[in-house]
């Protein structure tokens, strides 16, 4: 019975895999970029594919989202149906990598000299093994504020240089009776936050050593502590309807006017814009005061499988188009972040996106371009979750004090290794 | 006697000689079973052949991957110390408790709301049949639908209290799904608004099925409507009280989507149960091996509770 079964199952595969040979022509591609602005952005790449010969094919995942995206992926990558390429995110491409089952483009790497033009710290996560094995797409930063300017002029602010500026902005705002800060109470957003205080208030070299090395002596020490207390002095600050806001609502309450401030990646841009909002004269976009200079980023990957050799051609195809400098512009100034190698022309990117670039390639020279740890590229899954819990019960009050909360990161951390 | 073993004797060969007929036979004593075998196969592999591989799973060290080399318990022993974690709540500890707290109001209000409403319809009044689907309908919603519109209804800045504030009540206070301590009984409320009518349908049933004889004989003997409740209809009600025990408690276990739909989770994860332990940890924090434990214990809690059940159920067939 079961013998039957797994002839079956060898014979449906089989069937499958014969039914492929035939596409060669074309792109098999696994993403959640599904709505909006992400899809429009998308099509640039579909057309330039479309110039050379591949046909493009959305892999079908049920119910949107990047972790039901995920779950299909390790159900095709498990059934050895691979897709030609997936988006993924951070350690999900290392993990992949590790279980052998991604292609090799060193080849291509070398001809289009991906080598010198994508960051070190990305390649950290594109290459395993001296092997290219993910196409990066794009690099998101996530220590920016995002402010109102009619807000701003409305109570007299500056831009604020230090973290004690910004306290002090932010109590001028709640004086002229506007919410200060404007923050959605999931988990990922209070720990995307709390990443660039960290890194305010460790600097750069504190940042990297706690939240990407995870040093423990840095995770206990008195200036994680003092972040924390930061991150309460900045709670404080919050609307009481906070909790379990989505960032996107959260970033509608500063376009609207009724709050001054979030603390959120660049994909924020893209709802300023999505509301005719341009930058300057409508918002204003500053880095997380005290961590001008370092960049703490996240970035979209385009996995590459190691699919058999007749579908190859179009990996490469695909691989080639999604690094071009002209696919990284026109899909990074729609979708909000910058681009993935160092050396595309800003022309036309607006005042933040040529901020980002620049500041991108400072940081990568000056190696202060550090990983987030709550968007997953500081650590694997399982400690950047320990963290995230850490910092939300922080938030909510599960944890009562900094006392308590670096004991607690501490344990969690080790727990999660 | 002897006759007896002549016919049997002259029975066989009979029996034999008509070849198409037995086969024909033994088709038709095979077709249930040919018939069954598929879901049959399917319920062997996909349930009880995933329960052990679950179970193996737990005692392996599985991230993303599975992996096959046992490598013994650790994930348990993790989860036996998250269970007395309760300063700083561990993920653990809140699940479970919020598991206890709202399996047991859950199914209780339900019980309760629904038996009321049950014997409140049962009066014989007029327009039961309109209202009788009025309290079923929620049912027919899925989880995700229920746990959005109870979210915008209860979130403090858009539903009830906004609303109440508007009309002048600015004294009025209501933000659990806001607040750790309390985010759990928002997932109650809005558990028993979707299954109580459901209750109450089975109950109602229940009723209609009571002898109108048994309950004027009653009557005559004098007993108090509320007497006739406590001592004859309830008692009588008892198998349907054990069918809805156990409609409710799997409705129970398996809500996940609920919790997810309505709190995301909860401040802090303050509002998870069990079942959002177990995906979070599989799917999204790649520990396998600590969600399939997770799932173990649950499977095993559930055993415990079913199995008297069943144990009681059956023993009084018997007898």
């Amino acid at each position: 019975m079961l013998r039957k079964l797994l002839i079956g199952t060898a014979l449906a595969t089989s069937f499958a895999f014969s039914a492929h040979a035939a596409d060669v022509k074309e792109v098999q591609m696994l993403h959640w970029w599904t709505s909006g602005g992400e899809a429009a952005a998308l099509n640039v790449l579909k057309q330039d594919l479309a110039k050379e010969g591949y046909a493009w094919k959305d892999v079908p995942v049920a119910g949107g989202g990047g972790d039901a995206a995920m779950t299909a992926l390790k159900a095709m990558v498990a059934a050895g149906n691979y897709p030609t390429a997936s988006q993924m995110l951070g350690y999900t491409v290392l993990d992949y990598a590790a279980a052998g089952v991604m292609g090799d483009l060193t080849e291509t790497a070398k001809k289009e000299g991906w080598d010198k033009s994508v960051p070190a710290a990305l390649q950290k996560f594109s290459v395993y093994d001296g092997k290219w094995v993910a196409a990066p797409v794009n690099v998101h930063s996530v220590n920016w504020l995002w402010i109102n300017k009619a807000v701003m002029d409305k109570i007299g602010g500056t831009e604020p240089k230090t973290f004690d500026d910004f306290v002090a902005l932010l109590d001028k705002a709640k004086a002229a009776g506007v919410t200060p800060l404007a923050l959605g109470g999931q988990n990922w957003q209070e720990a995307t936050m709390f990443d660039s205080v960290v890194l305010s208030t460790g600097g750069p070299e504190f940042y990297k050593k706690a939240m990407n090395d995870l040093d423990e002596d840095s995770l206990k020490s008195d200036t994680m502590k003092k972040s924390f207390d930061n991150l309460a002095k900045l709670v404080a600050y919050v609307d009481p309807n906070f909790s379990g806001r989505d960032w996107n609502l959260a970033t509608a309450m500063v376009i609207k006017g009724d709050a001054l401030v979030q603390v959120m990646g660049d994909w924020a841009k893209g709802e300023f814009h999505a509301a005719n909002k341009t930058p300057g004269t409508d918002f204003l976009c500053y880095r997380f005061p005290g961590t001008d200079g370092s960049v703490i980023y996240n970035s979209d990957m385009f996995g590459m499988f190691n699919v058999p050799d007749d579908r190859k051609a179009a990996q490469v195809a695909l691989a080639t188009a999604t690094l071009s400098k002209s696919f990284q512009s026109a899909f990074n100034v729609v979708k909000g972040s910058v681009p993935a190698r160092t050396d595309v022309p800003d022309t036309d990117f607006d005042a933040c996106g040529k901020k980002g670039i620049a500041d991108l390639k400072k940081a990568n020279e000056g190696g202060t371009l550090f990983g987030s740890l709550a968007q997953g590229y500081g650590a694997p899954p399982a400690v950047a979750n320990a963290y995230k819990d850490v910092v939300s019960k922080f938030v909510h009050g599960q944890i009562k004090t900094s006392d308590e909360a670096v004991t607690e990161l501490v344990k969690a951390i080790d727990d999660a290794k | 006697m002897s006759t007896v073993a002549e016919t049997q004797i002259k029975l066989t060969p009979e029996h034999d000689a008509r070849p198409g007929a037995s086969v024909r036979s033994r088709l038709q004593d095979l077709l249930p079973k040919i018939v069954l075998a598929p879901s049959f196969a399917a319920t062997i592999i996909f349930v009880y052949g995933f329960i052990l591989w679950t179970i193996y799973l737990s005692f392996t060290n599985s991230k993303t991957f599975p992996s096959y080399a046992i490598t013994g318990g650790r994930a348990y022993q993790r989860l036996w110390r998250w269970t007395f974690e309760s300063d700083p709540p561990s993920s653990w500890y809140t699940s479970i408790t919020n598991m206890g707290i709202f399996g047991f109001l859950y199914i209780a209000i339900c019980l309760a709301l629904g038996l009321f409403l049950a014997i409140l319809l049962d009066q014989k009044i007029r327009g039961e049949g309109v209202l009788r689907p009025i309290y079923l309908y929620p049912m027919a919603l899925s989880f995700i639908v229920t746990g959005v519109a109870w979210k915008w209804f209860l979130d403090p800045g858009l539903g009830l209290e906004q609303t109440l504030h508007q009309w002048g009540w600015t004294s009025f206070h209501f933000d659990w799904i806001k607040n750790k301590d309390f985010v759990i009984y928002t997932v109650v409320i809005a558990g028993v608004w979707q299954a109580s009518g459901f209750v109450m349908a089975m109950f109602l049933a229940g009723l209609r099925g009571i002898d109108g004889e048994i309950m004027k004989a009653a009557q005559i003997d004098g007993a108090s409507t509320f007497q006739l409740y406590r001592r004859i209809v309830i008692p009588l009600l008892r198998p349907v009280f054990l069918s809805a025990f156990i409609v409710l408690a799997h409705l129970a276990i398996k809500s996940y989507d609920l919790v997810v739909a309505l709190t995301s989770g909860g401040p802090g994860g303050s509002a998870w149960l069990p079942s959002n332990f177990m995906y979070e940890f599989t799917f999204k924090r790649n520990e396998m091996a600590v969600g399939s434990a997770s799932a173990v214990i649950m499977l095993m809690t559930i055993t415990a509770i079913i199995v008297p059940y069943l144990y009681s159920e059956l023993r009084e067939k018997s007898r």
